[in-house]
């Protein structure tokens, strides 16, 4: 059966996409959101088991590669950690595949379109499901070529194609980090296989390794250079810089591995190394430090944006930080949590946002939208449970799994956890105000399109309203439902088992009632607040902006990272290229090399040539010379 | 016992005598049937061989041996686990070129033909000589049909890069001719096996590994001695540039395993640092030109350097991983080079151009040849599930153990490898058509160009997920040949490369 998850969606994508044409797209589409459901299915059947009858299992497909003591297979391991990925990737993927077939009605190259999707979900969970390393490096690569498929899938698009390099190579730039940690493992402990390393590694506590003249203690340096890897895979500050523009790719894309899966593999990576993390200090302390700052910084920037997928872009990677952060606090299980409620709410709401575009006919400038939501009232519905879930509403599910990474940040003792806490609760604050501001821009107030007639607008067709259906239905029970399993204090130890490693078991303390109301009274208060803001004194905010013109510039820019990254790398880069290039080998190398020797034998022969001029008496007066000085040098000797 | 590799050098030859005989007529088929058949023969003989062969053996199998010149040169060949996989690799190539030159060779094709037949022989040789006299002779004879190849069937600038070509090439050899002959007056053979039992004393291996460096060096090619191979490439017809790249480029890095490290280890040794700060070079430096190119083929010349960069380096880390890894580089950079040069060569075909910017969105009008050429873009960025991923992950990881400094830049490499072959790809298949192609030119890639292109795009993916078969080849041999190199104790290695 878990074979059969696995590979289902890699069957699919093979025939849709050799034999696509000729079976016709609705075969395609049918057949690829067939095979992946009928893996969710069985991913949730085995989430089942796992749950209730500690369902365990590592299934060795085969070999891979074996050189030396280097052995690597291909595997499926099941324990609660994929478990939980199985059914978080194979769920949404089969949703979104059905969504496609609505929203991709129209592109003539839908079978293509599926099969990179389901290709994507294959990798997904060949990453999720590996009993190593590499296998894990494989499928971290493998969706990383998915995106770079799915975003430049319009390849007439030059900014969709550019959106694709970029993701793909700062996503190298993680994978380069990530790639050194395997190799630092193997050297250490010579073989990759989780359960062998995570035995190993206590062994290696007091090691000292010297990296580029610093001293840095082993087990650091190896959670550094994974988490390197898991900024690129989850967009986390610095190499953040990819995702805003992957949404140049259709938006199912965008819900399936821009909000739900493939960015989570990051987190998933550092929750699936908890026992190197948790002997490593200054390893959780980084990925706090990081997970907050990207937390906050994302959130900021989601402020000012218009685009209606660069806001949502931008919250996700908000929500990666706060999963960071509950990572870095050593509340792995908080941190799965939220990934698991945040898969859902964050699907629904890039998938809501693609209803909309669909409607709007393309437009994804939320300046010019408003007023619809009369027109559109199933989307508006659940765009509204979307919003909720994320800003942590009451009983809805990112109430439960945002407020608890807040609250165990709060009960870690250290002044950085209580750091992390407050920006958690700043950016609760935020992540309320640019929703909030989403939703009533985009359905409220006055109609603003100037394209589009109003009467034009339709909701969109079933086949992808069902989906946002069966979506808001985890946004808003999923925290409730599985709040006991995931985070509850002797539950989630009964369900995770060895799963995730804890040093010290989590606090059982509860923070003081006012912080635990603290999140929560804001987020209500923020409703009515963003509603007068962006609704009713428009020029209230105009006046912000004129007052912090420079701050909101510097926010509009996105902290300025794509010029700044674009003048330091990409143009350096080509020139010293051309540098290389035209002055070294071409006018160093060449010149006095092969050039140079061409030229002198050249000379040489020039010479020569004047020797061998064919008078008679030039050639006897040298032989005579010749004859005279061999006879001078006799003599003299 | 029947002598299978001298049946597998010799029968190329036999067939360029045929060809010889044969009147060239207009179309010029038989010609190229007579070819394809000889070349097609010689695969699956080696094939055979492959099947014959056995990997839990590490001494060389199938050898043989006869009195050349009395007491002084044998003709003694043989095969092991190392060689074996460069002479298959070989006997596959051939054909491939050979179907390729259908629409590229418009003139002499007879002589054509012959040119690389002999070079099909040549190249063979030089991975089954165990004499190190016969080896020069096969390895310095491969130059001259390649010197014809370029020089005849070559582009506008055909002559100077000909002459450059050659002139790098002789330079090194002639160092190398120089250290045989000393070899020959220190040790009194020049029989490789027998070398390897007596060992070279270390007062003179320091000089005679130098002169076998500076025409490896040169063939493989390394920074700077490489300035020869984006011009052979771009003046080279398609059959050669693919010759050039997926197989004489490896007959040197083969050189280094089999004679720089097998004859001389502790002269290996002690130039390590020389080889690391090289290969790095070619890594970093020739990736960044590579970035910066217009011209397809060069692009692709470039990132050759920066392949077989990553050939060195790992061979020269003397671990497991590393010479494993750097075969297996070379024989997926065998096939990914030759595959992206014949890609450019459909293209080239159809427009007679060769740059960046005359082309744009064929995905439009050429989607089958969109795939193949993703799949080879992918496989030459290193991507897991191509061959080009295990090699260069088992070079780094061998690297690591000896140099993680080393292996730390030699991996930003791949990263920049990513990024000029994504933009090359973007820049000539995405985007929308541009309006100066010709549409009715540019059909999509035809029956027999298919047949070459995904038989490469299939193997390229096969020895991306199961590389087994190739791994095993060689594991015993690589396993021996380390055990056997004398190398004093590892910590003395890592203490000076510090």
């Amino acid at each position: 059966m878990e074979i059969l998850i696995v590979f289902l969606p890699l069957l699919a994508a093979i025939i849709s996409g050799f034999f696509g044409n000729k079976l016709g797209n609705r075969f395609s589409e049918i057949l690829t959101s067939l095979f992946v459901s009928i893996s969710a299915i069985f991913s949730i059947y085995i989430f089942y088991n796992v749950m209730i009858n500690d369902y365990n299992s590592n299934i060795i497909i085969s070999s891979w590669i074996s050189s030396g003591t280097l052995e690597v297979n291909w595997s499926i391991k099941i324990d609660p950690l994929s478990s939980v990925m199985l059914v978080v990737v194979t769920f949404i993927s089969s949703l979104v595949h059905i969504y496609s077939i609505g929203y991709m009605h129209h592109d003539p190259h839908k079978s293509r379109f599926m099969s990179y999707l389901s290709l994507f979900t294959f990798s997904m969970l060949i990453l999720v499901t590996s009993d190593n390393f590499l296998q894990l490096f494989f499928g971290w690569e493998g969706v990383g070529v998915c995106s770079y498929f799915l975003i430049g899938f319009w390849f007439k698009k030059q900014s969709a194609n550019n959106a694709a390099i970029k993701a793909f190579l700062v996503n190298r730039v993680g994978d380069f980090g990530l790639a050194l940690g395997i190799f630092l493992i193997f050297y250490y402990f010579g073989t990759i296989n989780y359960i062998e390393v995570f035995n190993l590694i206590p062994t290696l506590v007091s090691e000292k390794i010297n990296f580029l003249g610093f001293n840095l203690v082993a087990i650091d340096l190896i959670c550094i250079l994974l988490f390197i890897g898991a900024m690129g895979k989850s967009a986390q500050i610095f190499l953040h810089t990819w995702l805003p523009d992957a949404m140049e790719g259709p938006t199912p894309v965008s819900a399936l591995i821009h909000a739900a899966t493939m960015v989570t593999a990051g987190v998933f990576l550092v929750v699936r190394c908890s026992p190197i993390y948790e002997l490593s200090p200054l390893g959780l302390e980084i990925v706090t430090l990081i997970g907050m700052s990207t937390a906050f910084f994302a959130a900021t920037v989601a402020l000012v944006q218009n685009d209606i997928k660069k806001i949502i872009a931008y919250s996700t990677c908000s929500q990666l930080g706060y999963m960071f952060f509950a990572a870095g606090v050593g509340a792995y299980n908080v941190a799965m949590f939220h990934l698991f409620t945040h898969a859902f709410f964050k699907a629904l709401l890039f998938l809501g946002a693609g209803s909309v575009i669909h409607s709007f006919q393309n437009e994804q400038d939320i300046t010019n939208m408003g007023g619809v939501w009369r027109k559109l009232p199933f989307t508006y519905l659940m765009m509204i449970i979307g919003t909720l879930a994320l800003t942590g509403f009451p009983f809805l599910s990112g109430f439960y799994s945002k407020d608890a990474i807040i609250e165990f940040a709060y009960l870690e003792k250290g002044s950085l956890s209580n750091y992390a806490a407050a920006i958690g609760v700043i950016t609760a604050i935020f992540t309320s105000i640019y929703s909030w501001r989403l939703i009533f821009l985009t359905f409220h107030g006055s109609f603003n399109n100037n394209k589009l007639n109003i009467k034009d607008l339709h909701e969109s067709p079933l086949i992808m309203l069902i989906p946002l259906f069966l979506l808001s239905v985890g946004a808003l029970f999923s925290g409730m439902f599985f709040k006991e399993i995931f985070i509850g204090t002797e539950s989630s130890q009964l369900f995770w088992k060895d799963s995730i490693m804890f040093l010290e078991p989590l606090s059982k303390d509860h923070p003081p009632l006012w912080f635990l109301l603290l999140t929560p009274s804001f987020v209500i208060i923020s409703i009515p607040f963003s509603y007068y803001l962006f609704l009713k004194k428009k020029l209230i905010i105009e006046q912000i902006v004129k007052i912090n013109y420079p701050l909101y510039v510097f926010l509009k820019k996105k902290w300025y990272f794509d010029e700044l990254y674009d003048f330091i790398f990409v143009k350096s880069f080509k020139n010293l290229g051309n540098f290389f290039w035209r002055k070294i080998d071409n006018l160093i190398i060449d010149r006095f090399g092969p050039d140079g020797i061409s030229n002198i034998i050249k000379k040489f022969s020039l010479y020569a040539v004047k020797f061998q001029s064919g008078f008679i008496y030039q050639y006897a007066f040298i032989m005579l010379l010749g004859f005279s000085i061999l006879l001078t040098f006799l003599i003299i000797k | 016992m029947f002598p299978i590799l001298s049946s597998l050098i010799i029968l190329p030859l036999i067939g360029s005598l045929f060809l010889i005989f044969i009147r060239s007529s207009e179309k010029n088929t038989s010609l190229k049937y007579v070819a394809l058949f000889i070349t097609f023969a010689n695969f699956f003989l080696s094939l055979y061989l492959w099947k014959i062969f056995d990997p839990s053996i590490s001494t060389f199998q199938f050898v043989e041996n006869r009195i050349w010149i009395e007491g002084f040169i044998n003709y003694k060949v043989g095969i092991d686990g190392i060689s074996i996989l460069f002479v298959i690799l070989t006997t596959f190539i051939t054909p491939l070129c050979i179907i390729s030159v259908n629409s590229t060779i418009t003139y002499r094709l007879k002589e054509f033909l012959i040119a690389i037949l002999i070079m099909e022989t040549l190249m063979i040789g030089v991975f089954c000589s165990l004499d190190l006299v016969i080896f020069y002779l096969f390895f310095e004879g491969g130059l001259i049909p390649m010197f014809l190849i370029i020089g005849i069937w070559g582009g506008n600038r055909r002559v100077y890069s000909a002459f450059k070509f050659f002139l790098f090439t002789l330079v090194g050899s002639v160092l190398m001719l120089v250290a045989i002959i000393a070899i020959y007056w220190i040790s009194g053979t020049t029989d490789v096996e027998k070398l390897y039992e007596l060992g070279i004393q270390e007062e003179y291996q320091k000089l005679l590994w130098l002169a076998f460096f500076s025409s490896f060096a040169v063939k493989t090619p390394m920074w700077p001695v490489h300035t020869w191979l984006p011009d052979a490439h771009v003046e080279a017809p398609t059959a050669g540039s693919v010759l050039l790249a997926a197989i004489l480029l490896k007959m040197a890095g083969y050189g280094f395993i089999r004679f720089s490290v097998g004859l001389f280890p502790l002269a290996s040794i002690y130039f390590v640092p020389l080889v690391y700060s090289l290969s790095l070079i070619a890594i970093i430096y020739t990736s960044l030109v590579a970035l910066m190119q217009e011209d397809m083929k060069k692009l692709i010349a470039y990132s050759s350097v920066a392949h077989m960069g990553f050939v060195t380096l790992g061979i020269f880390t003397f671990t497991q991983q590393g010479i494993e890894g750097s075969i297996f580089q070379m024989i997926s950079h065998g096939l990914i080079s030759a595959a992206l040069f014949l890609s450019v060569g459909v293209v080239y075909d159809r427009l007679k151009t060769r740059q960046i910017k005359d082309f744009s969105g064929l995905v439009n009008i050429m989607p089958k040849y969109a795939i193949v050429m993703m799949i080879f873009t992918l496989g030459a960025l290193g991507l897991p599930g191509t061959s080009g991923f295990i090699g260069e992950f088992l070079v780094l990881m061998g690297t690591f153990k000896k140099s993680i400094i080393t292996a730390a830049i030699a991996s930003i490499g791949v990263i920049l490898g990513a990024a000029y072959m994504l933009w090359l790809y973007k820049r000539v298949v995405f985007g929308s058509l541009l309006k100066t192609i010709d549409v009715k030119k540019m059909v999509d890639i035809n029956k027999y160009e298919t047949a070459i292109l995904s038989s490469l795009a299939i193997l390229i993916i096969v020895f991306g997920f199961y590389p087994e078969p190739l791994i095993k080849t060689y594991a015993t041999s690589i396993d021996n040949f380390i055990n056997t190199l004398n190398i004093p104790t590892e910590l003395s290695l890592t203490e000076k490369i510090k």
